[in-house]
Order: C-alpha cells, then structure tokens, then sequence
C-alpha cells in the first residue's frame, strides 16, 4: 500500500517535471492500434483560478505538436502479450510521433484497457481537527477509509474521492473551508493486475521514456466523448476497442465505476474470418467495407466478392451475400453488448438519474450499432466521438481516437486521487468492507 | 510456389532498431541539435576564414579585392561630381573659394565632406551663410550669402569694410570707393557697430554736414562734422543725447556758430568750445562791455 502510494506520487512528481519542461507524450497501448500524441503546454498555470473551470479548464493551455499510429503487435485484449513486439510497436510509434513533433519527449502518460479492472468502492470518516476543514483532514479521511482485499497481484490504478460529507450533508465537491465536525468521503478506487502495469512501464522503460502516469482507457474514453450533463447526470461510456471493451461510468462529474469485457471488434474479425474461411487481414478488410448489424432484403441481393491467396479459384472467387456476413457479425456484438449490459447491472446503472449510453472505440463505427444498442442497453444510445482539442489532427478526431484525447485531456487536467494528498503518518486503520457495499447501495 | 510468395506474407515490422531510435533521439536533445546545425558549420566556417588570412599575400589580395569592389561602387558615373557650381557670391569671393576649397575634380561624391567644405567656405570673411549640396548630375552646387558691406572702419593701417554686425568683409582701398559706407574710426569700434548705426540714424538731420563717428577710449562716440566740429557724446545714452544736440541745434542753429567742440559728456552740463576767432571777439565783447562799465 505505502509502496503504491510512493510510486504514484513519483509518477505524479513526473508529471510536474514535464509540465515544466511543456511537452509530454500521451500513448495509448490498444490492441488493435498504438497512438501518441506528443502534447506542448504553452506554460499556462494549470493552478491558476483563471483558467476555466470544472472538467474544461487547462484544456485550452496544450496543443498537439506530433501525432503517429501504428497497428499494435504483441498486444491482446489491452495487454501487452509479448515483451520484445509490444516495446518494439510503442518505440514505433514513439519515434514516429516524435520525428514529427520534432522534439525530444521524456515523460510519457499511458493508458491500456486490459488488466481484468474492478472497481471498489471506498468510505471513510474522520473528524475535523480545526473545525475549518483543511487539506490535512481531507489526507486524514483519505487514509481512514478502509481498503478491501483486492489481492496480492493487482494493483490500485485510479483512488479517486468522489464524493464527500460533512456532518449531516453530503454530495459536496471540495469541502476545503467549510465548517464541520465530521467528515466522510467516498472513494472510487480502480485495481488492475499488477503485472499488466509492470509490463507496459518495462516497455515503456526500454524506449528511453518515464512514465509520468497511468490511466484505464475506458476512463480516458469517458473523459473525452462524455459531455458535460452527461457527465453529470449519469452515463455510461462504453467504448468497444478492438480487444476489450470497457465501461465506464460517470455520475456527478467523477468516474464511480469502471469495467472492461474481454471482448472486442477483433473476436468480430475472428468471426467472420472463421465463417467466411478467409485471412483475417481480408476479414479484417471486409468488416470494416461491408460490415453491417441490421439485415434488409436488399442485403440479400447485395454480392460481396471475397478475394482470397489460396491458389484455390473456386475458393478464392466465391461470393457472399451481405446477409450472410451480418449473420456472421451480429451474435458476436450481441454478446459483447450482453456482457456489457451484464456488467452495468452489476453496477446498479438503472438507479441513475440518467441512463445515457455513449458508444465510442473503433467497433462502434459498425453501422446499425447504436440500434443494436439501444435494444439491448436502454434507450438512451448515442454515438459518442471525442471533443476537440487544440491541433489535433483530422485523423484523430474520430471515434476510434476517443481514449488518445481523453488522455490527452486527463494530462492536462488530472482528476484528484488519492495520493496527491499529503498521507497521514498514523497509517490505515482496518474497517469492514460492509460500509463500502452500503454506500453503492444507497448510490446506485 | 510457398517459397517464392513467403515474403510477401512475412511479417513487416516498420520498428526502427534500438540503436537507431536512440540515435533518433540523441539528435532531437536540443544542445546536439543547436551544435550540429549551428555550432559546428560556423565554426569551420571561421577556422577556415582565419586559416586563409594567415598568408600575408592572401590578406593583400582579399584587401586589394574589397577596394577595387568599393571603387567599383564608388567610382560610378552616377556617383562622380565633376565641376562645382557658385552662386550668390561676387567674382573675388568666387576667386577665393576656389582656391581654399581644394577638390581635383571629377571625384566620387562618397569621398566629399560637404560639412568641412561648408566650414572652410564660411570661414572666408565675405561669406555670411553657404549651403553646399551635391546636384543630381555631378555638380557640386554651393550657394553663398554674401555679407552686406554697413561700415567703413578707418584704421591705422588703411580701410576696412564691416557688415551690420561689425563682422570684417574685406579691405577697402580708399574712401572715394565706398562713399556710400558711413565712417567710424577708432579702435574697438567694430563692437559697437550696433550703436554706431543708431548714431547715424539720429544724425540724419546732419546727413550732409556729417563725416563719420569717432570711438574714443573704447566706450563713447564723438560725431565729427564738417569744418572740424566736434560733438562728443556721453557713454551712457548717446543717441538721446544726439537728439537733444540735434533739437538744440535746430532751434538755435548751434552748429552754424563759430562752435568747434560741443561736450555732451555730461548730460547736465554741456560744454562749448568756441573757435579761436570767436573766442578773441567774444573776450573783446566782454572787455567792451565791463570797459564801458568800467569807463
């Protein structure tokens, strides 16, 4: 525990030396693409009041200097599966958007989708030492709320306090200053498998780089396709990658709950390679051409010409018909969405003010998703694409990009966690776990 | 087949080496960069220059380079002033310039001084104001203001001619030449020229009779007139004092008398000498009169 909370706060301090020296490169290790963006910071005070506030503020300080994609290697389900591919396509796309960038980047800030992510729920209480609540009594209910057993090989990845109490109110944003005896906090802590982080800081490492941060993409996704209200009021951001998908839930402007499904638009490509009995590349090719979710009878009529390298011609010039490879794709979003939808009722999403559903990530560019969706998820679907940040490419401002400039935008911007307060020296004192159930209980 | 078509089915990995991403990253440091593509080239650029100029022949050459460029630029048709242009100023004072101001034309307009012309112009006596330019085809144009001779000043050793400032213009030969130039005379006079000129306005009532004005001991004038007479003004307000002399005469013809000094030096006392003649009648007057009061 105390090891984590050093190591964060070293990356956190990481992160204040690039901010000094203005430029840091965001990355994200997906499974079917690895993006950079290297980010200049015009050496705006992130600090200063002036600068906007809530989730925009800072946004308007950096801008995208470097840009590069590569197609990932050695990279599943958001994990880095193979050591020497998975450094050898970040250094890819690390010098690429370097050279562009032209300019030397040491801190890097990377976010994975994998790494199995559970979320806990977290209550604490302490009293007020000064009646004025101060930042020591915000480290001091911090430290008091109780850790569950979340297990020897995972590791804390975001702790973030999402709300806090004081004496009989509660759903206060920053109590710094308020008058009180007894303060609570809840705190949304995300655990991810340790050796997950471990192996994306080696690679990172190899490439000359310092990590100055980890986030989970789903978190980043949310970040940047979520707008305001929805953030809000309550939404859920699912953001189907090409090996996971991830969910993420916003309520009150702070992420409460955080998943990821193993299941992405790659077992899709799977699918209709299998199906079909053609290269996944072609698979691949196909899928993202003619893909669809929704059969009409024109489908039927509508021929797709599948080329294949067998040296086989009956079997390299064989017609499908588009029906046919819906039929192929749609089980297969379905059980993703299933399993989506298996893992916001875990979650208690239908007790939400609202129950807004964003889809992003490369697989929600298959039309007739978000009808799909809406059938399965609630009514309330929208095709979420990421916001706009200062000179990013046109390339990037899709969909598929949605994680990449919510990093971008968490960079900038970071929320509060846990470690970024001073920790109280008495350590943690042992509270049941019952307190953390009760509150998602009476929050969700 | 499988043999021939393996490659294209080899996995393309367009990573760069370990090696070559470091080295990537070693040119982006910004002292490496600065040095290699700033440092270094000036560098050698300066080695190379000082190594070249040890070799004294080398230094002559690229010295004797440089002036016949300059020449080049410098001894264009465009550039030559060819012959010099007076104006305003009489034949002597022409004669004059051209011989102190000493240019070989044709010469390149970079290599003329017009400031130091102008100075050694206005440095001759005649010459008020110069204003010297180059013209547009190389014609070095000086135009002079010539000093207006005011005075005649009679020194010991001859005439000279003074302007309204007392500023010396040239010698006079004699006085039949400058017969319009009123006269003053005596030493330091030209420094109160000023004073001289508001003399002989006052005396212009004795325009005819007048011949010029005296300074005497340095700080006050005499009048002298026609016949020898004399009129010797105080120090302090002598140009009042003409006029009362002058009122006074006026109404009594003073100076048509047998006067020959009249002494204004003190305002309140005025003086008359009388001429020799005058003065013997005017004691045989007198004798007469105290002997018929005697008798």
């Amino acid at each position: 525990m105390t090891d984590l909370y050093q190591k964060q706060r070293a990356m956190r301090a990481m992160r204040k030396a690039a901010m000094q020296r203005g430029v840091i490169a965001v990355l994200d290790v997906g499974s079917t693409k690895i993006s950079c963006l290297i980010l200049r910071f015009d050496g705006v005070n992130l600090n200063d009041e002036s600068e906007g506030v809530g989730s925009i503020r800072g946004h308007s300080s950096f801008s995208v200097i470097g840009s590069a994609t590569t197609a990932s290697r050695g990279v599943g389900f958001g994990e880095v599966l193979s050591m020497r591919e998975g450094e050898r396509a970040i250094r890819t796309a690390l010098q690429s958007a370097q050279k562009l960038a032209n300019i030397r980047v040491d801190h890097v800030i990377a976010c994975f989708s994998g790494g199995k992510p559970r979320s806990y729920g977290l209550a604490g209480e302490a009293n007020v030492q000064n009646q004025v609540v101060s930042e020591q009594d915000i480290a001091r209910v911090l430290s008091a709320c109780d850790v569950p057993d979340y297990g020897d090989s995972r590791e804390i990845l975001h702790a973030q306090p999402v709300n806090f109490g004081l004496d009989d109110r509660s759903g206060l944003d920053d109590p710094r200053g308020q008058l009180g005896e007894r303060l609570y906090t809840d705190v949304h802590m995300l655990t991810v498998d340790e050796k997950v982080i471990r192996d994306l800081a080696h690679c990172v490492k190899r490439c000359d780089l310092e990590l100055a941060g980890v986030a989970s993409s789903a978190y980043a996704s949310a970040v940047s396709s979520l707008v305001e209200d929805e953030q809000e009021l309550g939404a859920a951001c699912i953001d189907i990658g090409g090996g996971a998908t991830g969910v993420c839930v916003f309520l009150k402007k702070h992420m409460i709950y955080c998943d990821a499904v193993r299941l992405g638009g790659e077992h899709i490509t799977r699918d209709v390679s299998m199906g079909l009995q053609v290269p996944i590349v072609t698979a691949e090719r196909i899928k993202t051409i003619n893909g669809g979710l929704f059969a009409t009878g024109m489908d039927d009529r509508d021929m797709i010409e599948v080329r294949g390298d067998t040296g086989d011609w009956e079997h390299d010039r064989r017609l499908v018909s588009r029906t046919e490879l819906i039929g192929i794709m749609r089980p297969r979003a379905e059980e993703i969405l299933e399993e989506v939808r298996n893992h916001l009722d875990a979650a208690g999403f239908e007790h939400l003010p609202s129950q807004q559903i964003v889809l992003t990530g490369g697989s929600s560019l298959i039309p007739g998703l978000d009808g799909l969706a809406s059938r399965i998820l609630g009514q309330q679907v929208r095709l979420g694409r990421p916001l706009r940040i200062h000179r990013l490419p046109q390339a990037y401002s899709g969909p598929t990009c949605s994680s990449i400039v919510g990093l971008s935008l968490f960079a900038a911007h970071p929320q509060d966690e846990w470690w970024d307060f001073e920790m109280q020296p008495e350590g943690y004192p042992a509270r049941s776990v019952k307190r953390a159930v009760r509150w998602f209980k009476e929050n969700w | 087949m499988s043999q021939i078509n393996s490659d294209r089915y080899a996995p393309f990995d367009p990573a760069p080496s370990l090696w070559s991403y470091r080295l990537l990253r070693l040119m982006l440091s910004p002292f490496l960069r600065r040095l290699i593509f700033y440092g270094i080239p000036v560098l050698l650029l300066i080695g190379v220059g000082l190594l070249n100029l040890t070799n004294e022949q080398r230094r002559e050459q690229v010295l004797t380079a440089f002036n016949d460029l300059k020449m080049f630029v410098t001894e264009r048709p465009e550039f030559m002033v060819n012959l010099m242009s007076l104006k305003g100023a009489s034949v002597s004072v022409m004669q004059d310039i051209r011989e102190v101001v000493p240019i070989d034309f044709p010469v390149s307009r970079f290599d003329l001084d017009l400031d130091h012309i102008r100075q050694i112009i206005l440095g001759l006596g005649p010459v008020k104001d110069a204003n010297v330019r180059v013209r547009s085809n190389g014609v070095l144009q000086v135009d002079v203001v010539e000093r207006a001779p005011a005075f005649l000043w009679r020194r010991e050793n001859g005439l000279e001619v003074l302007d309204e400032t007392g500023i010396y213009v040239r010698t006079g030969a004699s006085r039949l030449q400058h017969r319009d130039l009123p006269l003053i005379a005596g030493e330091g006079a030209d420094s109160q020229v000023a004073q001289a000129q508001q003399l002989f306005e006052a005396a212009k009532p004795l325009r005819e009779r007048l011949r010029g004005l005296v300074f005497i001991g340095e700080r006050r004038w005499d009048v002298v007139l026609d016949n020898g007479q004399r009129l010797m003004l105080p120090e302090k307000n002598p140009v009042l004092a003409l006029e009362r002399l002058i009122a006074i005469n006026q109404a009594e013809d003073l100076l048509e008398r047998s006067v020959k000094v009249v002494d204004f030096r003190l305002q309140h006392r005025p003086t008359l000498q009388l001429r020799r003649r005058a003065m013997h009648e005017f004691k045989q007057t007198k004798l007469m009169q105290l002997g018929q009061i005697n008798d």
